[in-house]
């Protein structure tokens, strides 16, 4: 944001020139960022920030063809080509009939922030693109003004076409393009936002996303399919602990196969390496499939390093041991462990969640062309911009010199914020001299991935001679993602958690949060929803183990817990550093209570709670705020006498602010269940001898159609433009495995403390 | 040994175990049927041979010649399918990326059989995986596909 403030300065400054002109032009400037006092998010902290200068976004032609710019990822939720740019057209007074998106390359100067994480496209950049889209209307109404010698309050961009208020007359956009774009971006005070009844697109859900017919057509061009002329294709051998190294290795058979032609060793990084590749032998062949033997040809000898020994089961007992002793306070409210000794009764439960893997069903891949010292790539990436500059520092080049094409990603779900496959890619191309395809297979994808953490919850809670929960105290243990960045951190991130550990937002007098130490033995990366998973998992199913203890409805116990309507607010309790709100504002964000019990409400009501079901049928519930989003969920399973499960229902409220596209949202929920219930049912990374032992969806299992939830409802509160936008991609994810356990044990009375469920309910 | 993929007649003289899925996105440029999983598990890869839905990943070079393959590509020149119109007033992509797999299996299933129970249905479209979770909208549109509604 800071960039656009200083130019917009800088040329009134220019325009103005002179004594106290320039003084009463500089008052009245304002920049988007004070016209949006409104309605602050954390949009202009991320590097680079937010980019409003409309003619970075959008061009139209003389036949009044619309050029939007999509500058941020789409991995499937539709927001990046679908949803941005239906907002930008809608303020433009544009036909979406006359639009098209372009893709942008990787160029964060350029285009502001464009790393496509943590639920922010929406909810960071609503603002921003109406306020491009309606910058070009007054643009456009400037130059038809200008065009007939009138006033531009004499006229009316509308429908892809402007009128003249004073005659009748029409002129299309194309008509007055040239002049409307050659004129300076208008300063934002004299930019004029639609208001709510005026919307055309937005939060109407009737726009087909984008690239839905080149899919279905198989004409999508997503980063594995990227043709460059030339190019070659290639697989690596990477060491199969983290952290190994390649001692030797013997090519001469690989060189014996057909259509192979080079070997080139790619170095690995020590710990800390960010996204640096792996390392490994990589085989470049003539396609993918003589890669692929040539690699099984290879004979290679490792040295495994430091986590040769990385034996899940243990590391596991190792956590649940350090679960049992008191962590590092990281919120501390009243006095739990004399509420804890006290209490008429103590619940304890503790839960385990495994590794898991993306699994997104597009490995990763990339392609590059260096050549005269400038490289260029194409791929599927999560942060096109922060790869480049990934990519020239790695290649010891300037960013300037490094292209990157971004293509459609075929899922990413966290995986692809990470470039190691990019630059492979780079290295290779450099290595050979030609255009490299790396591809990985799909036990490249899972066995090297960067995995979602590790994680033992140990919640107690003391319940007074009444029933009310008067304290709790929960005790994470899971190594960090941090991991990737500093050397040997101990503890989970402020980052980590704020997401849904210290902020808790129950009304109980008496509250602790702990973090006990762990150490990462495998490369930890963010998956969709990332720390929320096992926060959520555990303190959803202990409301609804607490409710069993005190014979209560866990619906009515969740209700309690929550309690009146009020703004909790982490900051002001004890010991929580550096309180993480998703990098956005709590002014703009709080954590509202009442908005949480009523997503709770309108899922209970919506799914006919407290009505009765057939015999081993049962419901659960769970709530979670995520991403600034509130989600809850009930699910109702039958389970039966051979434990096997089905899930007849899902029901999902979703309070996410102001809805751009409801269709996508649906979308996404729907979605959110599907995944949900892979990661309980089967969702599971182990390891021995620091081996992943998973590697393809025969052991690495995921939710098929004939075992996914039959039906997902989902429903939105209602907001207005008042009510900021919210996340959408991850927050549904979090309260999915909760429910179901939940429901689970309201069906057969089996309890599930430790994912994934696997067999265990028919034994 | 001569093969013919949407109706065009190509000669092929490499590696005879070489799958189908390499020769068609290496060779021929036909991207639009996906790498998901190199072993028959997850159908991203899904085409017709002789108008039967097979894993183009686990099927040989060998096992093609003088045979008919269709891709997404061949499927229809406009996406008038039956399938990708259901598919397509539905929204049923997310990523899209397993799409033109769901897709190539839902349209044989229904060449083969116009009118297939839910069962049916779930049993004969539970090889193809879709990690984003579309499998309610695969499902309606299916149905969807099936009464022409």
């Amino acid at each position: 944001m800071k960039t656009i403030i200083e130019n917009v300065s800088r040329r009134r400054f220019i325009v103005g020139a002179g004594g106290l002109v320039i003084a009463a032009q500089f008052i009245s400037l304002k920049s988007f960022a004070e016209m949006h006092e409104d309605y602050k998010t954390g949009a202009g902290a991320m590097p680079h920030g937010v980019v409003t200068d409309p003619h970075v976004f959008v061009t139209i032609d003389k036949n009044g063809l619309v050029t939007i710019i999509a500058s941020r990822a789409e991995m499937g939720t539709g927001a990046a080509r679908t949803t941005l740019p239906l907002i930008v057209a809608d303020e433009l007074e544009a036909d979406w009939s006359r639009v098209r998106i372009k893709q942008s390359p990787g160029n964060e100067e350029r285009y502001g922030n464009q790393d496509t994480d943590g639920s922010r496209s929406v909810r960071h950049f609503i603002q921003p693109m109406r306020h491009i889209g309606a910058s070009v209307r007054l643009m456009l109404a400037m130059a038809a003004a200008k065009h007939w010698g009138v006033e531009v309050s004499d006229v009316e961009a509308k429908n892809h076409e402007i009128t003249n208020k004073k005659t009748g007359a029409k002129i299309g956009y194309g008509a007055v393009a040239v002049e409307a774009m050659a004129l300076p971006a208008p300063s934002a005070d004299q930019v004029t936002l639609k208001t709510a009844d005026q919307f055309r697109y937005i939060g109407k859900g009737t726009i087909k996303p984008v690239d839905q017919k080149d899919i279905i057509m198989g004409k999508a061009i997503y980063g594995i399919d990227a043709k460059v002329p030339g190019m070659k294709f290639a697989v690596v051998a990477r060491p199969p602990v983290f952290g190994g190294k390649m001692v030797s290795y013997d090519a001469t058979a690989t060189m014996k196969v057909p259509g192979v032609e080079k070997v080139v060793v790619i170095e690995g990084t020590p710990a800390p390496a960010k996204f640096a590749p792996l390392g490994g032998v990589a085989v470049v062949a003539k396609n993918t499939w003589a890669a692929m033997q040539g690699r099984d040809a290879l004979k290679i000898t490792w040295d495994d390093g430091p986590h040769a020994v990385y034996d899940s089961a243990a590391y596991r007992a190792q956590m649940e041991e350090t679960a049992g002793k008191p962590g590092l306070v990281v919120r501390n409210d009243g006095d739990a462990e004399k509420a804890l000794a006290s209490a008429a009764k103590v619940v304890t439960a503790q839960y385990y969640l495994p590794h898991i893997s993306h699994a997104q069903m597009e490995p990763v891949s990339a392609t590059a062309h260096f050549a005269d010292g400038k490289l260029q790539v194409w791929a599927p990436l999560q942060s096109p911009g922060g790869t480049r500059d990934e990519l020239a520092k790695k290649l010891g080049i300037k960013p300037e010199d490094v292209t990157v094409h971004e293509l459609l990603l075929g899922g990413g779900f966290g995986r692809k914020s990470k470039c190691d496959y990019a630059i492979e890619a780079a290295l290779l191309s450099k290595a050979v001299g030609a255009p490299v395809k790396v591809i990985w297979t799909r036990e490249d994808d899972i066995q090297h991935d960067f995995f979602h953490t590790v994680s033992v919850e140990r919640i107690d809670a003391g319940l007074d001679q009444s029933g009310k929960v008067v304290a709790w105290r929960h005790r994470s243990v899971a190594p960090t993602i941090f991991a990737l960045f500093v050397p040997d951190p101990k503890h989970e991130s402020a980052l980590e958690m704020g997401m849904g550990l210290v902020d808790n937002p129950f009304d109980i007098a008496n509250l602790r949060c702990e973090n006990g130490e762990a150490e990462a033995h495998t490369r930890i990366g963010w998956f969709r929803s990332v720390s929320n998973i096992p926060h959520g998992f555990a303190v959803q199913c202990m409301v609804a183990e607490i409710a069993q203890a005190a014979g209560r409805d866990p619906k009515d116990m969740l209700i309690e817990l929550i309690g009146p309507p009020r703004i909790v607010d982490p900051r002001k309790s004890q010991d929580v550093k550096d309180f993480w709100n998703y990098g956005d504002p709590f002014e703009s964000y709080p954590i509202d209570t009442a908005r949480l019990r009523g997503v709770v409400e309108l899922a209970a009501e919506k799914s006919d709670w407290g009505k009765p079901l057939p015999p081993r049928h049962g419901r659960g519930i769970a709530v979670h705020r995520s991403f600034l989003t509130y989600v809850a969920t009930v699910v109702e399973v039958a389970v039966d006498e051979k434990g096997k499960l089905t899930v007849p229902r899902v029901v999902t409220a979703v309070d996410a602010g102001f809805i751009a596209n409801p269709e996508r949202v649906h979308s996404q929920m729907e979605g959110a269940a599907v995944m949900g219930y892979a990661l309980a049912r089967y969702g599971e990374i182990s390891f021995k001898n620091g081996r992943a032992q998973q590697g393809n969806f025969d052991t690495y299992k995921v939710t098929r159609i004939n075992e996914s939830p039959a039906q997902t409802e989902v429903h939105m509160v209602q907001h207005g433009l008042d009510v900021p936008s919210s996340g959408i991609g991850e927050p549904g994810v979090p309260p999915f495995a909760p429910a179901l356990c939940n429901a689970i044990f309201a069906a057969c009375g089996k309890r599930i403390r430790s994912l994934p469920i696997g067999d265990q309910l028919s034994t | 040994m001569n093969v013919t993929v949407n109706g065009r007649q190509h000669a092929f003289d490499g590696d005879p175990s070489m799958p189908l899925l390499w020769y068609l996105r290496d060779e021929l440029g036909l991207t639009g049927t996906k790498f998901g999983c190199g072993i028959a598990e997850c159908g991203a890869c899904t085409v017709h041979l002789d108008g039967e839905a097979v894993r183009a990943c686990a099927t040989p070079m060998s096992g093609v010649a003088d045979r008919k393959v269709t891709t997404i590509e061949g499927l229809s020149p406009d996406g008038s399918h039956p399938v990708q119109k259901a598919w397509h007033a539905l929204n049923v992509p997310q990523c899209g990326f397993c799409q033109a797999g769901q897709i190539m299996q839902a349209a044989a299933m229904l060449a083969a059989n116009k009118n297939p129970s839910e069962a049916q249905i779930n049993q004969t479209m539970a090889g193809n995986i879709c990690r984003c979770g579309c499998y309610q909208r695969i499902s309606a549109a299916i149905k969807s596909a099936i009464t022409g509604a």
